[in-house]
C-alpha cells in the first residue's frame, strides 16, 4: 500500500483503502476560514445537531479577508468567531492568527499519519508532514464538524521522483511549477501526488510545504511526503498530540511514476492564466510589472523571507513597482523582525503587511486594476484572480519575485546578484 | 428526473475564480452570488441565462478553490445541470453535496453548442440534443453517489444516517 492508502485504511471502518472504492473516513482535524466557515455554519445548523464532534479538533482561522476589509467580511468573521466561541473551537484571533496553512503546521495541529479536511483547497499543504490532507467545500466541512467523519473515494497515488541536484536559485516552487507545467492543471486529477527522490530528501520543510500546497493546482486530492528526520525535527517541539508515522511499502502500487532530473530544472515562471503555463525565467523576454507580492500559503514562510532579504539587502524596489511582502504568521513576522529582515524590506521601500491571504485572491492589500500586471509567489494566476479580469498574474519563487521587484521586469536573480549594491 | 433547457457552452479549465470572483466571497446568500455568476469569463452570461438552462464544458470544470459559492451561484442562477468531459474534484463534491446534478460525457461535450436545446434523463444518464438530433450517454454514477443524490444532497443524507444511528 502507498502512504496515503495506509492512512486512509487506518481511518476507515472498512480497515482498508482500495483506489476507486468509497469509504467513510474518520478525521483528525477539521478546518475552515472566514469565507468558507459562514456557509459551513449554515449547513451545520440545517443538520439539526447542537454539538460538534470534538471542539479540540476543529480550527477556524480568520485569514482571507482579515483583518477585515469591509463591513460584509467583518459580519462573516463575526459569525465565525461567535460560532467558534459558542462551541469552544480552536480559534486564532487577529494578532495571533496566520495564513491557515502556514499556521497549523507551525502550531503542531497537523501531524503525520492524520486525516485533515479543510474548507480551503490548499489544505493539501499538510502532506509535507506525511498527513493525508485535502480541501473540501463548506457542506462537507459542516458534516465533518458534526460527525467527525466524511465520505471519500480512495484516490490512486502517482509518484513523482526528483533526482540530481538543485541548481542555483531553484527551490520547491520551481519543482512544483515545472511539474504542473509538465502534467497540466488536471494531470493528477482525483489522485494523490507522492513526492520522493534524493532532491526531496535534501529539501527543507518550507520547500516541501510549497510543493504539497500546489498539488491541487494539478487537480490532485492530496500531495504527500515521506516523514523523515527533517520532518520529525520540525514536528518535535510543536506536536500537540501523539501521532503515527506511516510509509509506502516497497511494492506499493502506483498509478504512474514520473521521474525528473532536477539538475535540469531552472527557475520557473507561470504565465497567465494557468499555473501550468510555465517557462524558464530566462525565456520570458522583457515583461514589465506593476506589482510584486511575496507571501501566501505557498511562499510566506521564513526561508522565503530570508531569500527575499538576501537579494533585497542594500537595494531598492524599482520606482514603478509596488512590492508587498506578507509574512505567513505572527511567529514568522516576529522572527523576521528579530533577524532584521523587515528592516531590509522597509529600507528597500517594500510594504510589509500583517499575515493575510489578502492579495492572492484579489481580496485586499494589493488588488489589481485593469491593465496591471503582477508577479506573485502565490499559487493561482487565473483570469481576475488578483483583481480586475483585465489584469495579469505571473507566478514564481521568492527569488525571482524579488529580482523582478528590483528590476521592474520579470528577471532572474542572477541578473542582479553579483552586481555591487549602493 | 427529466431536465430540459438551452445550452451555454464553455471550454476547458473553467476555474472557480471566473465562476464567482473572490471579491464576492463576502456574500453567503446564493441569490446574491448568482448575480455575479461567470462574471470573470462572460459578463453577459447572467443576463442570458434562463431557469433550467444547462452548462456544457470540456475538461476540468470548476478547478481551483474549494469555494462552495461556485456551484451555489450556478445553481441559484437557474442552471439545472452541468455536462462536462471532466470536473475538478472539489467542485464535483460540492455540486453533488448541494444537489446540483453533474454529468460526465465526452461525446456530449463535443457535440453540443451554445443555444442547442438539450433534454436529460438523469436516472439513466441520457442526454438528448434536440437541436442536433443526437443522443449521448453519460458515465453512470457509482451506487454511493446515486444514494447521495437521491437523498437530496449531503445534508439530507447525513440527517437520515444520524436518525438511523440514533
Amino acid at each position: 500500500m502507498t502512504l496515503a492508502e495506509k492512512i486512509l485504511a487506518t481511518h476507515s471502518d472498512k480497515g482498508k483503502a482500495i483506489p476507486g472504492e468509497f469509504i467513510n473516513v474518520w478525521v483528525d482535524l477539521v478546518l475552515a476560514n472566514d469565507i468558507t466557515a459562514p456557509l459551513a455554519i449554515k449547513e451545520f445548523q440545517r443538520l439539526g445537531v447542537n454539538k460538534v464532534f470534538n471542539p479540540d479538533r476543529i480550527v477556524m482561522v480568520p485569514d482571507h479577508f482579515c483583518p477585515n476589509k469591509d463591513i460584509l467580511s467583518a459580519e462573516q468573521t463575526k459569525e465565525m468567531r461567535e460560532f467558534a466561541r459558542k462551541h469552544r473551537l480552536i480559534y486564532f484571533e487577529v494578532g495571533r492568527m496566520g495564513i491557515e496553512h502556514v499556521l497549523l503546521p507551525e502550531q503542531g495541529l497537523v501531524l503525520p499519519g492524520e486525516v485533515v479536511v479543510g474548507a480551503d483547497s490548499h489544505t493539501c499543504t499538510y502532506g509535507a508532514l506525511g498527513a493525508f490532507a485535502t480541501g473540501m467545500g463548506s457542506t462537507d466541512i459542516a458534516v465533518a464538524m458534526a460527525t467527525g467523519e466524511i465520505w471519500m473515494k480512495v484516490p490512486p497515488t502517482m509518484k513523482f521522483v526528483y533526482y540530481g541536484k538543485l541548481g542555483k536559485w531553484v527551490d520547491g516552487k520551481d519543482l512544483i511549477l515545472y511539474t504542473i507545467g509538465d502534467i497540466g492543471v488536471d494531470g493528477a486529477l482525483y489522485s494523490v501526488m507522492e513526492f520522493a527522490g534524493e532532491v526531496i530528501d535534501t529539501l527543507p520543510l518550507d520547500g516541501r510545504f510549497t510543493i504539497a500546497n500546489m498539488a491541487i493546482e494539478a487537480g490532485a486530492k492530496a500531495g504527500i511526503f515521506k516523514v523523515d528526520r527533517k520532518a520529525l525535527d520540525y514536528i518535535r517541539d510543536r506536536a500537540r498530540r501523539e501521532y503515527k508515522v506511516y510509509k509506502s511499502d516497497k511494492d506499493a502500487e502506483y498509478a504512474k511514476v514520473v521521474e525528473y532530473d532536477a539538475s535540469k530544472i531552472t527557475p520557473q515562471v507561470a504565465l497567465p492564466s494557468l499555473p501550468s503555463n510555465t517557462k524558464p525565467v530566462t525565456e520570458i523576454g522583457k515583461i514589465e510589472v506593476d506589482q510584486v507580492v511575496i507571501g501566501s500559503c505557498t511562499n510566506g514562510r521564513l526561508s522565503d523571507l530570508r531569500i527575499a532579504a538576501k537579494i533585497l539587502k542594500g537595494r531598492k524596489v524599482h520606482p514603478e513597482v509596488r512590492c508587498i511582502i506578507i509574512p505567513g504568521s505572527q511567529e514568522i513576522y516576529l522572527k523576521a523582525l528579530q533577524e532584521g529582515l523587515l528592516e531590509i524590506f522597509v529600507k528597500a521601500e517594500a510594504v510589509v503587511s500583517t499575515p493575510t491571504c489578502g492579495p492572492c485572491l484579489g481580496g485586499h492589500m494589493g488588488v489589481l486594476a485593469s491593465g496591471e500586471r503582477c508577479l506573485a509567489t502565490t499559487n493561482r494566476n487565473f483570469v481576475g484572480r488578483m483583481g480586475s479580469p483585465q489584469s495579469e498574474v505571473y507566478l514564481s519563487s521568492p527569488a525571482v519575485a524579488v529580482a523582478t521587484a528590483v528590476l521592474g521586469r520579470i528577471a532572474s536573480p542572477d541578473e542582479i546578484m553579483g552586481q555591487s549594491v549602493e | 428526473m427529466k431536465l430540459k433547457g438551452k445550452v451555454h457552452k464553455f471550454g476547458a479549465n473553467i476555474d472557480t475564480d471566473v465562476i464567482i470572483p473572490a471579491r464576492y466571497l463576502n456574500l453567503s446568500e446564493a441569490t446574491e452570488l448568482a448575480k455575479h455568476c461567470m462574471e470573470g469569463i462572460n459578463p453577459q452570461f447572467i443576463s442570458r441565462v434562463k431557469p433550467r438552462d444547462i452548462i456544457v464544458a470540456t475538461t476540468n470544470f470548476g478547478c481551483g478553490s474549494s469555494r462552495e459559492h461556485a456551484p451555489l451561484a450556478i445553481k441559484a442562477c437557474g442552471i439545472s445541470c452541468i455536462i462536462a468531459k471532466s470536473f475538478a474534484r472539489i467542485f464535483f463534491r460540492n455540486a453533488i453535496n448541494i444537489g446540483l446534478p453533474l454529468l460526465e460525457c465526452d461525446e456530449a461535450a463535443e457535440g453540443t453548442e451554445t443555444g442547442d436545446i438539450v433534454e436529460i434523463d438523469l436516472a439513466i444518464g441520457e442526454i438528448k440534443n434536440l437541436t442536433k438530433n443526437k443522443i449521448f450517454v453519460a458515465k453512470p454514477y457509482p451506487d454511493f453517489m446515486r444514494e447521495l443524490i437521491s437523498s437530496g444532497g449531503l445534508i439530507e443524507y447525513t440527517k437520515r444516517k444520524l436518525k438511523r444511528e440514533a
